[in-house]
């Protein structure tokens, strides 16, 4: 935005990791909280709240995250902060365990990993100025910015588009959007390297969402940010990451880059997901018939079903994914699913034919052309993968894919 | 489609000459202003709009639009609960089914209440009682208006839950709210709206506290549902995609005025208002290959208590200079017919609309 | 979060069974901490004076006490033994009584046993159970009378808020928590006892006779009720506020409930569970003895017998009021917890 941010944000990649490369990892990572009950207060049970799930944030990038409430998105994003103490797994930045450190451990820690809240009206403190919730990071970290604290928040302020004039003023003078540029200027002062940013505009006004969202595609430009972003809004989420992962009562389900899950979703969860989103198009509103009603509710997090935790819901359980908890593993380059009747690619399961009951009173809500579509989609892939697999030796599926890759042949298969 | 016959059709404002309409909702020029210590709010200022039986109108517009106001107007509860405060101001003309009810005796309207025009909201925990059963709340609702036994009600409200899709209704009219998730409050507060057989449903933000997954089956119910009770619906929410998916007619509002209003594929197609180009420009949308950016509208909305003279927008609006004479920042723009049943209030002419919609806006969405 | 659409049905909070085993759960509980309460009360009353130099044995002879008299009395007391063989005796006295001996002077004590009183000699149960139908009726009494008009009060102001009843009504109240009862009851007692000589103003037992114990209640009711009823008149007025402004009671409104209907039943509903909490804990409170108002019109209840209690260091009885106040304080903590779960569904008694 101005100009000095720009030399800034070339240094703020200076050391560390280059572009492209893995600047998070996360592995096996859950956080259960307990359940007490009684006198003795005895555990008797968990949200699980997150169960075990793998990604990792490549620099430079912006991951989505995107789920229904109770999905364990916000819970997931407190644990990569470390603003929770992970139950299991582990969380490695720049190489670096940092799953178990402590709050001294996670001092220096915390100037490169920063988060922006949601709510701009509760996360900045009424009684201080914004010029002291700002510098705020600067006296804690005891970092001492070139030219003084006030003056580097004054430049924060007009980074953000704020009048750096206000630097004296409480937050209740400013709008919705304005606090939330203070809350990512906050967020920014001691240029850090992973902003993860739960629900950053879903409090805000359409008109203003949309100046958030091009102030962080901004900062990001200038200042070589990497992003997690967390959102319900799948509109959004599409428009600021390069890749998304949907979450579903604590687990990952699927992790693509951001046009292969758009174009062809595999994970049956994202395609009734983003076929929910309601059309801003009113001639669309003949074509109902895209779109996959679920049945009922997401299912508690206390006691998630067996198996694929979709299964209750999915109009293409079968047996297996009663029984059989489906991995996330790598069906196309750059598009891991955990899934055993995916869409858009050939059947995991072929054998499991047989629908679970509650599958089929979940396809009644389906459209006879989706389920029609789908078959198809799913043969052609199977075809393709068949002739692919015939000249080319098989594929791991579970190995990793090439960092950064995207645009595929085989995400147009479907066209 | 109306009945002019009835006893309310003559009352009308002592200044109004206009006759009683013919759609089933008339609002004309309707104003509320709640009077403040920092000033008087102008939350709805000279709104006028119709909407018939069994059609749908959507009210789009920010917090602080005044959308909300509106309903609360045609309810007659923009009084409510204002204990010891200065009362809310109401003046213009609400016309539903021949009555006018800003003049009509209070309590007349309170039995219109829940019977000819219900409402549901946008946070149905909140909406509903915690402290008495689903059941409870909808026997009272259809014992107000019906006089039957507990019994009887009762089954009208297990009946009513059914038709709402929820299972095992007869179990669950017993549970309390908090039994219940999000998405099965929202539709126990549709049964509960909908028990009297209204002729008038508000519904107001209501599926902006659920998931994506359970929106989709709730304005599913609704569109269901209007077609089985025949309805005039009014749905008011912030969020394009909820309008375009219900609205037959789509009103958008902004700073306690309607700046355009239309029918859906004209408002979405060819909207003729800066305003409703923002809007349009600031939402990602999933139906479309990716926007490389976003367009925004510049600043924030206005502050009710000093709405800014003139065009409302013309603070944000990009060409708010076009006009010459300093127009847009002196005189308020009238809403002017700009297509047929479409009217937009700017001092724009209709052909430079047209120009900066087709070769600025249009091509960059 | 988390029901599962199959599930159906109400859950957990129900059931009549749940709610015994709760109640077990929670009196088993009680009566843990009461054990615990005596035996921190014996410590603090038995081991305190020691530590303080202060016999126990010679301030129960009392002042002309020869030494022979006090080795009896601590032989009979059992000062002598070891403490926990002390709190046993104790416990034992309470539970099924016990047995006083010294040489052949022996004293039966039967159960509850809380000793003899050092100034009267009397045993400490039988001044408990005359004094506390005293201290009952005051407290009781009082709650009926501020529950009504603190309510009521606070109600009304909710919904004349600003109006000059309001702000009258508010300023009563405050004047109401800030004057000391001595104040009120004295003044209370100089106007209509003293100088019109509408009441007399003296103490005749229920059994006695109605009028006689109405009369000789009314002046001390009025005056704890007031201080009482002022505070329940401010809470009330801001629950009653804060709930007005609640989305169902606009929701009430919306299905074309009358305004009446909707302040005294869905309203009110609310506004009654910080009130009842409330009003568990301050009974529980005064039923250990309004002190001040006790004193203040000469009532013959534990808050009296308390007071003379310390001041002439009568520790069997200081004890023993300390015992029923928890006691009370235990029980209605309980009250309160079931009622809750009663009015507010979410609550889940667990």
């Amino acid at each position: 935005m101005t100009t000095p941010a720009k030399s800034e944000g070339a240094a703020a990649v200076k050391d560390g990791v280059a572009p492209g490369e893995t600047l998070l990892k996360v592995t096996g990572l859950q956080k259960h909280f307990p359940i007490k009950k009684g006198l003795l207060q005895r555990q008797v049970g968990a949200v699980r709240a997150v169960d075990g799930i793998d990604f990792e944030v490549r620099s430079g990038e912006t991951l989505g995250v995107v789920g229904e409430s109770g999905c364990g998105k916000s819970t997931m994003g407190r644990l990569i902060t470390r603003l929770l103490e992970p139950t299991a797994g582990s969380i490695e930045f720049e190489g670096r365990d940092i799953t178990h450190l402590g709050v001294g451990g996670m001092r220096p820690m915390r100037r490169d990993v920063q988060m922006i809240f949601q709510d701009p009206y509760s996360s900045l403190n009424p009684r201080h100025t914004i010029g002291t919730i700002i510098g705020a990071p600067f006296r804690l970290q005891g970092v001492e910015p070139e030219g003084g604290v006030k003056k580097e928040v004054q430049r924060l302020l007009s980074v953000v588009g704020l009048n750096p004039e206000h630097y004296n003023r409480y937050p209740h003078e400013f709008s919705g959007g304005q606090r939330q540029r203070i809350g990512i200027a906050r967020a920014l002062a001691l240029k850090p390297k992973l902003v993860v940013a739960d629900e950053p505009v879903s409090a805000l006004d359409v008109s203003i969402q949309a100046q958030v969202v091009n102030l962080m595609d901004d900062l990001q430009e200038e200042l070589g940010l990497t992003y997690v972003i967390i959102a319900h809004d799948l509109s959004v989420v599409r428009h600021v990451s390069d890749r998304i992962a949907v979450m579903y009562l604590g687990k990952i389900v699927e992790l693509a880059d951001r046009d292969s899950l758009y174009r062809a979703p595999m994970h049956p969860y994202t395609k009734a997901l983003m076929s929910a989103v309601p059309i801003p198009d009113p001639r669309r509103r003949s074509a109902k018939s895209e779109r996959i009603l679920l049945k009922g509710d997401v299912p508690s997090p206390i006691s998630p079903p067996s198996g694929c935790r979709f299964h209750t819901r999915c109009w293409k359980a079968t047996e297996i994914c009663r029984t059989t908890e489906p991995k996330l593993v790598e069906l196309k380059p750059g598009q891991q699913v955990a899934c055993h009747h995916p869409e858009n690619f050939a059947d995991q399961a072929p054998q499991d034919t047989v629908l679970l009951t509650a599958a089929k009173e979940a396809a009644e809500l389906v459209s006879d052309e989706i389920l029609a579509e789908s078959a198809e989609t799913s043969a052609a892939v199977a075809a393709e993968v068949a002739e692919h697999d015939a000249e080319a030796t098989p594929k791991e599926p579970a190995e990793q894919a090439p960092a950064a890759d995207s645009g595929n042949p085989e995400t147009d298969a479907e066209k | 489609m109306t009945e002019l016959s009835k006893s309310g059709a003559a009352v009308g404002e002592p200044t109004s000459t206009s006759p009683a309409p013919t759609s089933f909702l008339e609002v004309r020029d309707l104003k509320v202003h709640f009077p403040t210590d920092d000033g008087l709010v102008k939350s709805v200022d000279g709104l006028s709009f119709k909407l018939e039986k069994g059609k749908t109108l959507g009210i789009v517009g920010e917090s602080g639009s005044g959308k909300s106001v509106t309903s609360l107007g045609i309810m007659g509860l923009h009084t409510a609960g204002q204990y010891g405060k200065r009362k809310a101001q109401i003046s213009g003309e609400i016309w539903l089914d021949g009555t006018e009810l800003l003049s009509a005796d209070p309590d007349e309207v309170r039995k219109l209440r829940g019977r000819e025009m219900s409402m549901i909201f946008q946070d149905p925990l909140s909406a509903l009682h915690p402290y008495y059963t689903i059941g409870q709340q909808i026997v009272e609702a259809y014992r107000i208006h019906h006089d039957v036994d507990k019994k009887t009600a009762k089954r009208r409200a297990v009946e009513m839950l059914d038709r709402v899709g929820i299972p095992q209704p007869d179990k669950r009219v017993d549970n309390y709210p908090h039994e219940f998730s999000g998405g099965m409050r929202q539709r126990a507060m549709i049964a509960m709206s909908l028990v009297n057989n209204p002729e008038l449903l508000i519904a107001d933000e209501p599926t902006t506290a659920l998931d994506v997954t359970v929106q989709a089956q709730i304005l599913d119910l609704i569109r269901d549902l209007q077609k089985e009770f025949g309805s005039a619906v009014i749905i008011i929410t912030h969020d394009l995609g909820v309008v375009a998916e219900l609205a037959d007619d789509i009103l958008v509002m902004y700073g306690g005025r309607c700046v355009e209003r239309g029918p859906a594929e004209k408002v979405f197609y060819e909207p003729r208002h800066p305003y409703t180009w923002g809007l349009l420009g600031s939402m990602p949308r999933l139906d479309r290959e990716q926007q490389e950016r976003l367009i925004p509208v510049k600043g924030s909305p206005p502050s009710l208590i000093n709405i800014p003279s003139g065009c409302a927008f013309n603070p944000r609006c990009p060409y708010a200079d076009i006009p010459k004479d300093n127009v847009t920042r002196t005189v308020r723009p009238e809403l002017t017919e700009v297509g047929s049943q479409h009217w937009a209030a700017c001092h724009l002419t209709p052909e430079q609309r047209e120009r900066i919609w087709t070769e600025e806006i249009a091509p960059k969405l | 979060m988390g029901h599962r659409k199959t599930s159906g049905g109400p859950r957990s909070c129900g059931g009549p069974l749940a709610v015994l085993a709760y109640l077990i759960r929670r009196l088993f509980a009680a009566a843990v901490m009461l054990v615990v309460i005596i035996l921190v009360v014996f410590c603090i009353f038995f081991l305190v004076p020691k530590w303080a130099g202060v016999d126990i044995a010679s301030s129960f002879v009392g002042k002309q006490a020869d030494p022979a008299s006090v080795a009896a009395v601590r032989e009979k007391l059992g000062l002598s033994d070891p403490i926990f063989v002390q709190v046993w005796h104790f416990f034992k006295g309470i539970f099924v009584g016990r047995t006083y001996s010294a040489g052949g002077d022996i004293t039966h004590c039967a159960a509850p046993c809380f000793g003899y009183s050092f100034r009267t000699e009397q045993d400490v149960w039988p001044v408990l159970t005359d004094r506390f139908p005293v201290t009952l009726g005051l407290a009781l009494g009082a709650a009926v009378l501020w529950l009504v008009f603190g309510v009521a009060a606070g109600v009304l102001s909710a919904l004349k808020r600003g109006s000059l009843w309001d702000r009258g009504a508010m300023v009563i109240a405050l004047g109401g928590v800030s004057l000391p009862i001595y104040f009120t009851g004295l003044l209370s007692l100089a106007i209509f006892s003293y100088g019109l000589g509408w009441i007399d103003g003296k103490y005749v037992p229920l059994t006695e006779s109605f009028t006689g114990w109405l009369g000789g209640m009314i002046l001390p009711w009025v005056t704890l009720a007031f201080l009482y009823a002022a505070m329940y008149a401010r809470i009330t007025r801001a629950t009653m506020l804060e709930i007005l402004g609640e989305d169902y009671i606009r929701t009430a409104r919306a299905k074309g409930l009358k305004e009446q209907v909707v302040i005294s039943k869905h309203a009110m509903r609310s506004t009654m569970t910080p009130i009842l909490t409330m009003l568990g804990m301050d009974l529980g409170a005064l039923i250990g003895g309004a002190i001040l108002t006790e004193t203040t019109f000469s009532l013959p209840g534990l808050g009296q017998a308390v007071l003379n209690a310390i001041k002439t260091q009568d520790l069997p009885i200081i004890l023993g009021v300390t015992l029923i106040t928890s006691l009370a304080v235990l029980i209605a903590n309980l009250v309160v917890d079931v009622l809750y779960a009663v009015i507010d569904p979410r609550v889940r008694l667990a």
